[in-house]
């Protein structure tokens, strides 16, 4: 049962195979037997979950017959939880116990969905392979001496080795859909707004986005169904009706325009990628759909433009990290100056502070045109290139990472490790949905399609992989890892 | 634009971190390093581009002017590292 998608516990749940005590349970006593070698989550709320759970049933009892019901999730760690602890992977906030829930949270608890624990991330969600967390890096059930990917690891892992039915995620550039590529699963992040981040410890203001990572494009929209909407707690929320995601999963793909943007197909990426979304791209077609060339010029200049504005909005953002109010602060400090000083040195890690170095020098005094309004610049540009590119497309597919997950301490300079990010980080800069779903193996590993949409086309999105899951099992596949009998 | 370790040590002021001695000249590589990516910008003319701040074409949002969060003071202070009638303590300012 534990293998299952979202959508099929729910059935399974509401026809009475199930109780939500019994598949919570069995979660439980997975991740009791398997997280320590994983390192999946960082904090296990097992008897919050057991009675999320009776809750559950009980309202299932009463004829509540909300899709999520009593069905098990996993929070990255970046979530606000009322009264369990929120560590963000540092050890800054390694003893940070949330006053209150995000608003992704909230509704996941309105929905009834059971929270199993929180899950490990890199530190602020800044990597690539969950190699930053000061709680230890996560590994990749497919093989454990290689990377979940990053920053969400830990929920993708969670997630790829049934530890729990689905999870949150975070997306600043590629952090949901790059561990899920590394994870054969689904990871899906909305467009800019679509999604509340009140209560999501900010990294990267204008680029941040919650979004599920899931088994299915079918839940991706199940949970998107959940977590999209207005705010009125954050104020970059949009005002925008909500769509149902699932009630458009089965339309026709006849016609529907895919662009293939050569710079995705270009030098960099490995042939054993390239052969496994071409292939994917074949069933595209067998569906009816028409590919064509598209052209994303300044698509080689947008992990420089990120590495400018994602640093920046990092510093102004992590500077409230002072040892004052909550969290880490160092001891015995001689005055204030040391106090702030040490409490940061001592409690963020090295990949952190480069950051926040960075983004300071970028708005230093005398620095701000030639970097922060360059990167600004480049931004525009590069949104261009996806406006003038959906003229002619509905969607854009290519694959999510160059390569399948690499090995746990193959990638020691930061540079090699931004560039992990070369087909996701324009999606984010540009506020656009994309999603990775799973689209073939090399050498045992997953590969991962990356599909993009339309400002706001969630909807087309979760149905064009949708259609594609329909026709193949990619996502079904499971790792060897923790399979029995 | 290669930084030296004067120029971290300063940066590392702003930004309240301390680096130590031992450290500063890997950092100042590393950022040096990561510099050098950024500049790739600086190869497209962007003059007459307009820059973009964010994702959003909205204006702010209003509300009326009322009382929507309620005192939990107490409640928050019980996370901070040290308190005392209500206040934050932190190493003596002024002598």
């Amino acid at each position: 049962m534990i293998e299952k998608t979202a959508a099929e516990l729910s059935q399974a749940l509401s026809s009475g195979v199930i109780s939500s005590v019994e598949l919570t349970q069995s979660y439980l006593d997975r991740i009791k037997k398997y997280n320590a070698e994983l390192n999946a989550y960082i904090t296990i709320c097992e008897d919050t979950a057991l009675s999320q759970a009776k809750t559950a049933d009980e309202k299932r009892a009463a004829g509540d017959s909300s899709p999520l019901l009593g069905v098990p999730l996993a929070h990255k760690d970046i979530f606000c939880t009322n009264g369990v602890t929120t560590t963000c992977g540092s050890r800054m906030l390694h003893n940070f116990v949330a006053p209150y829930d995000a608003t992704v949270v909230e509704k996941f608890n309105t929905a009834g969905a059971v929270m199993l624990g929180k899950t490990n991330m890199d530190e602020f969600a800044m990597g690539s392979s969950n190699e930053t967390s000061f709680f230890g890096p996560v590994k990749n059930p497919w093989d454990i001496k290689r990377v979940p990917g990053g920053s969400s690891g830990g929920s993708a892992a969670a997630v790829a080795a049934d530890l729990c039915a689905m999870a949150t995620g975070t997306d600043t550039g590629g952090s949901i859909r790059q561990p899920a590529a590394f994870c054969g699963i689904t990871g899906f992040k909305p467009s800019y707004g679509r999604v509340s981040r009140w209560g999501m410890i900010a990294f990267a203001s204008s680029l941040d986005q919650a979004g599920p990572l899931c088994k299915s494009a079918e839940d991706a929209a199940l949970m998107t169904n959940v977590m999209a909407g207005l705010d009125k707690k954050d104020s970059t929320s949009i005002d925008k009706p909500v769509e149902d995601y699932a009630a458009t999963l089965n339309d026709s793909l006849q016609g529907l325009k895919i662009g293939i943007p050569k710079q995705h197909f270009a030098e960099g990426l490995t042939a054993e990628v390239e052969k496994g979304i071409r292939e994917a791209l074949r069933e595209y077609e067998k569906l009816g759909a028409t590919l064509i060339e598209v052209d994303l010029p300044n698509n080689h200049l947008s992990v420089s433009a990120y590495y400018v504005v994602a640093p920046a909005e990092a510093s102004a953002n992590l500077s409230r990290y002072d040892g004052v109010r909550y969290g880490y602060r160092c001891e015995n400090p001689v005055d204030l100056d040391d106090m702030y000083k040490r409490t940061r040195s001592e409690g963020f890690g090295d990949e952190v502070k480069r950051r926040i170095l960075v983004g300071t020098y970028a708005l230093s005094a005398g620095y701000y045109d030639a970097y922060y309004r360059k990167a600004q610049k480049i931004r525009r540009l590069i949104k261009n290139d996806f406006v003038e590119a959906f003229k002619e497309v509905d969607v854009i597919v290519g694959p999510t990472s160059p390569h399948t997950a690499f090995e746990l301490g193959a990638k020691t300079d930061p540079v090699t490790m931004y560039l992990e990010d070369i087909y996701t980080i324009a999606v984010n800069l540009a506020g656009l949905p994309g999603i990775s779903i799973p689209a073939g193996l090399s050498n045992g590993l997953p590969i991962g399609m990356h599909i993009v949409g339309k400002d706001f086309g969630e909807a087309k999105l979760l149905n064009v992989a949708h259609q594609f899951q329909q026709q193949t099992d990619w996502h079904r596949q499971k790792p060897n890892f923790g399979q029995e009998g | 634009m290669a930084l030296d370790k004067s120029e971290v040590e300063k940066i590392a002021q702003l930004a309240r971190l301390h680096i130590s001695e031992a450290d500063a000249e890997e950092v100042a590589n590393r950022i040096t390093d990561i510099l050098a990516l950024i500049d790739q910008m600086q190869s497209v003319d962007t003059e007459s581009v307009e820059p973009m701040a964010h994702p959003l074409d909205v204006v702010q949002r209003l509300r009326a002017d009322t009382v929507t969060e309620t005192d939990n003071r107490d409640e928050l202070q019980t996370l901070a590292p040290e308190a005392q009638d209500g206040l934050y303590l932190v190493p003596k300012v002024l002598e």
